[in-house]
């Protein structure tokens, strides 16, 4: 074994600090990246991952620090610039163009004047392919490939002028437990040939199970390192217990799930969804017979791959999305054909996963977002005038009861953060007696500590009795907080499970819609 | 075309920014709106420099004409009520991301039925009676003209910006067919309605020629302001502008809420052009195309939907308008000065959109 001395770093960071107004997104950072390591980046949103990746791809100029590759002191001055040092960043959102082929996605980099040079690129997917270990064909259509397969494309793109140091960016967030273990492999004969892999990630898990060495960032500060040697000797517990001091600080607790407490045999069946289908405009149905049937409390947990129909029978409960066939009943009462509103009268809520899109209207205060679904009710409307004081009073009560840091209710909802956003939306959705909510991936792009709080207050809403369909793709927040959980594939809604421990194979197979397991 | 959208976030924009004062926003938006006024005048005068006449003269004439002359003056304002109502029906459409542009059309067809019906029903009721009936039928025939665009949009998808710009042709075409086919005067050789009789016009005040249409015009901006800032309607109105995907979340009914601001944006319209013929025309001959809506757009967006400043707009393009027609037969040019000037102030305001777009960004980052 060569003692971390011995070797050239690939890429050291001395000192790197860089400001933005009002805050230091990276404070005195040093960093070392060796060859045939693999360097976890681990930290909240906002602790200054994303600055730090910036810098090292070009993309951010630091304002004081030196960055040294392979001993030399360099400036970084551009993304292009960058990748001429064989740094390479997979970002979390895919660069690639879906209508365009993988040569030509990869062709799209390559500045070569009039002639694009087909042949030699050939020739370099052909060298970086068999480097990955993996089949890639030149000619199949980007958007064809599963998200695995694009993620190996992008790895190919941001290896292409030179295989040094590889950034990959919460590169699982988007991928199935089968999608991920191959990942692993990839990533595993990437650091066998002497690079360097970066990889960032709120995850705990994984980035204890793929890093060789794992840092810490909290606050734009490295907060501590776990080195290879304590990764080896030390016991997974003990490893976990210190790295989640380093991440929250003395308070560890925040990634403790929610167990789901148990629903009583007698209680009664509250929400039924009967053979729902929804037509697409391929000759796929969207939804094809989806059905499954709720106890009063119960909580359903509706995993998959993001894309197979979970986003449209959440938009079709919520009353947003027209049904084709099938019937959804409340209660013993049909509300398939009532409209939204009407829904929400009943005690249907949605809290979707699209917080800026359609969740708020960014630029009306926090206050007016809280009763966004109740314009013109009483008490916060009379005779069609707006009582601002009523809304106000209404607003600061849901502020205070769910914890939003907010100045005041008054200010732009869009001038919250994510989390603080998506707290305003599960306090409106769940105000005023709910009766059924539907959950689309509610804790997407949320740190550890604010994922804890809202899955905690899933739970509590169900333990009160509302009967929750929960969508995520997350399968470990399925199974901290549900009592049952179906899969969706392909417009298709698995036979509900109870939820058990050590489920998540089972699930990846039929999220993937093989049937071996 | 995020202009709307824009202009909706600037203008009703209810929180109030901690760093800044009331005093500041204030003088922002003066700022904002009279840059490109200004802009809009030196390039006029440059090009009235260039043309060999006197820039100061020609506005002097302006002003003189449009403003200070007592005839003038009473002309600017008889000019003002029916870009008032216009105004006031753009101030609904507009920031609910409705580009309802078609009011030239609606303005006409509400006018054509209006003056073929005054004549009829003079002889019967009354002056009170007489008006209000016209008035809603100015109102109603041009909500029902844009039910056309409007159900086109809120089934179809389809853009509203082609189908009201197309159905302002169709529109003066069939009024044209009304006129010559049915409503034509049988004592007169041209293809004209019956005249109202000039006993049976609008009430005028003040011993002038200015009649109580400018009245119902301020009325009309003042209530649609308040409407829009302090009722539900307005708010779902202004959602809807903003983000129309979190309005259909919301649950509002976007099919109904379309009908409705179509129809009421159409409806002030045909108001504009039902007092317009009460107040002074009293005719509508074929081929009449007054051609006013479209030069309201600019001036609704330069004030920000605030009635205030929608007032202010208006009044001095009234004045530049009457004043100018004046001006330019002094100095000897095409009245199209008018015109050139309001497409200057379109150039201006859009680069100042621009330019604040630019500076809030650099502020962000």
């Amino acid at each position: 074994m060569v003692l971390a001395s011995e070797i050239t770093p690939t890429v050291e960071l001395i000192g790197i600090t860089k400001a933005y107004p009002g805050v230091v997104a990276n404070s005195d950072i040093h960093l070392t990246l060796l060859p045939g390591e693999v360097h976890s980046l681990l930290g909240e949103n906002g602790a200054g991952k994303s600055t730090l990746i910036g810098i090292l791809s070009g993309m951010v100029q630091p304002d004081a620090g030196e960055i040294r590759i392979e001993g030399k002191t360099v400036h970084i001055h551009s993304p292009r610039d960058a990748l001429e040092r064989g740094i390479g960043t997979v970002y979390q959102h895919s660069l690639l163009v879906p209508t365009l082929t993988v040569l030509d996605n990869l062709l799209l980099g390559v500045d070569q004047g009039w002639k694009l040079g087909r042949e030699m690129a050939m020739a370099r997917l052909h060298e970086l392919a068999t480097l990955l270990d993996v089949e890639i064909d030149p000619s199949s259509i980007v958007g064809d490939l599963a998200l695995g397969q694009r993620q190996q494309v992008e790895i190919v793109r941001a290896l292409w002028r030179g295989e040094g140091v590889l950034i990959l960016d919460e590169p699982t967030s988007m991928l199935t437990p089968q999608g991920a273990e191959k990942l692993v492999q990839v990533v595993r004969r990437l650091v066998s040939k002497g690079l360097a892999v970066v990889f960032i990630t709120h995850k705990l898990n994984e980035a204890l199970d793929l890093g060789d060495r794992v840092t810490v960032l909290r606050r734009g500060k490295i907060v501590g390192e776990v080195t290879p040697d304590e990764l080896r000797n030390k016991s997974r517990i003990q490893v976990t217990d210190e790295v989640l001091k380093m991440i929250f600080g003395e308070k560890s607790d925040a990634s403790q799930g929610t167990s789901a407490t148990q629903i009583s045999d007698t209680a009664g069946e509250t929400f039924r969804v009967a053979h729902v289908s929804v037509k697409g405009d391929g000759p796929h149905p969207v939804l094809d017979e989806v059905s499954f049937a709720l106890k009063r409390g119960e909580i359903l947990g509706i995993a998959g791959i993001d894309g197979n129909g979970q986003k449209e029978l959440a938009e079709v409960l919520a009353g947003q999305r027209r049904v084709d066939n099938g019937e959804i009943i409340l209660e013993g009462l049909s509300i398939q054909h009532l409209s939204i509103a009407a829904r929400q009268a009943k005690g249907v809520r949605y809290v979707t996963d699209d917080r800026h899109g359609e969740g708020t209207v960014g630029p009306l205060s926090v206050a007016l977002n809280v009763v966004l679904k109740r314009v013109g009710e009483a008490p916060f409307w009379r005779w069609s005038f707006v009582r601002h004081g009523a809304i106000r009073e209404f607003a600061r009560k849901l502020i205070n009861d769910h914890d939003v840091r907010t100045p005041h209710e008054e200010v732009a909802i869009s001038t919250l953060s994510g989390g603080n956003m998506q707290k305003v939306i599960l306090a409106r959705e769940l105000a005023l007696e709910p009766r059924v909510v539907v959950y689309n991936k509610p804790t997407y792009g949320l740190d550890a500590r604010t994922t804890a709080i809202v899955l905690a207050r899933i739970a509590d809403q169900a333990r009160s009795g509302v009967t929750t369909v929960f969508i995520s793709t997350e399968l470990s927040e399925i199974v901290a907080i549900c009592h049952r959980v179906a899969v969706m594939y392909r417009g298709q809604l698995s036979e509900p499970i109870s939820v058990r421990p050590g489920i998540e194979l089972q699930l990846g197979a039929l999220m993937t819609g093989s049937t071996a397991v | 075309m995020s202009a709307p959208h824009g202009g909706t976030t600037v203008a009703l924009a209810e929180h109030k920014s901690q760093t800044e004062s009331r005093l500041e926003r204030v003088s922002r938006s003066m700022t904002n709106a009279l840059i490109p006024v200004v802009g809009a005048f030196v390039i006029g005068g440059l090009l009235l420099a260039v043309l060999g006449r006197n820039p100061f003269a020609f506005y002097g004439n302006v002003i003189d004409h449009g403003l200070i002359g007592s005839l003038g003056r009473q002309e600017t304002l008889i000019r003002m009520a029916p870009l008032l109502l216009i105004a006031a029906g753009l101030m609904i459409a507009f920031p609910a991301g409705i580009w309802n542009l078609g009011t030239d059309g609606q303005y006409v067809m509400g006018g054509v039925i209006v003056a073929a019906l005054g004549p009829e029903l003079a002889p019967h009721v009354s002056g009170f009676v007489l008006f209000t009936t016209l008035f809603i039928v100015g109102f109603v025939v041009a909500a029902i003209w844009s039910l056309i665009p409007a159900i086109l949009k809120a089934w179809y998808g389809i853009n509203e910006i082609i189908s009201t710009l197309m159905l302002t042709f169709i529109g003066l075409r069939f009024s044209a067919f009304l006129v010559k086919e049915y409503f034509y005067d049988r004592e007169t050789t041209v293809p004209q309605t019956r005249v109202l009789a000039v006993a049976d016009r609008l009430p005028r005040m003040f011993s002038s020629r200015v009649h109580i249409g400018l009245i119902v015009g301020l009325v009309a901006v003042i209530a649609v302001h308040f409407v829009m800032r302090n009722t539900a309607f307005g708010l779902r109105l202004r959602i809807v502008g903003i983000n129309p995907k979190a309005a259909i979340h919301a649950g509002i009914n976007m099919k109904v809420l379309t009908l409705a601001i179509f129809t009421l944006s159409a409806g002030f319209a045909g108001l504009a052009a039902a007092i317009n013929i009460t107040g002074v025309d009293g005719v509508v001959r074929a081929e009449w195309n007054p051609a006013i809506g479209l030069l309201v757009v600019p001036l609704v967006f330069l004030a920000r939907f605030h009635a205030a400043s929608v007032i202010a707009f208006i009044a001095a393009f009234a004045v530049f308008q009457v004043g100018g027609e004046s001006a330019s037969r002094k100095a000897d040019i095409p009245n199209f000065m008018v015109l050139f000037m309001v497409g200057l102030l379109l150039i201006f305001m859009a680069l100042g959109e621009y330019m604040q777009l630019r500076s809030s960004r650099k502020h962000q980052s």
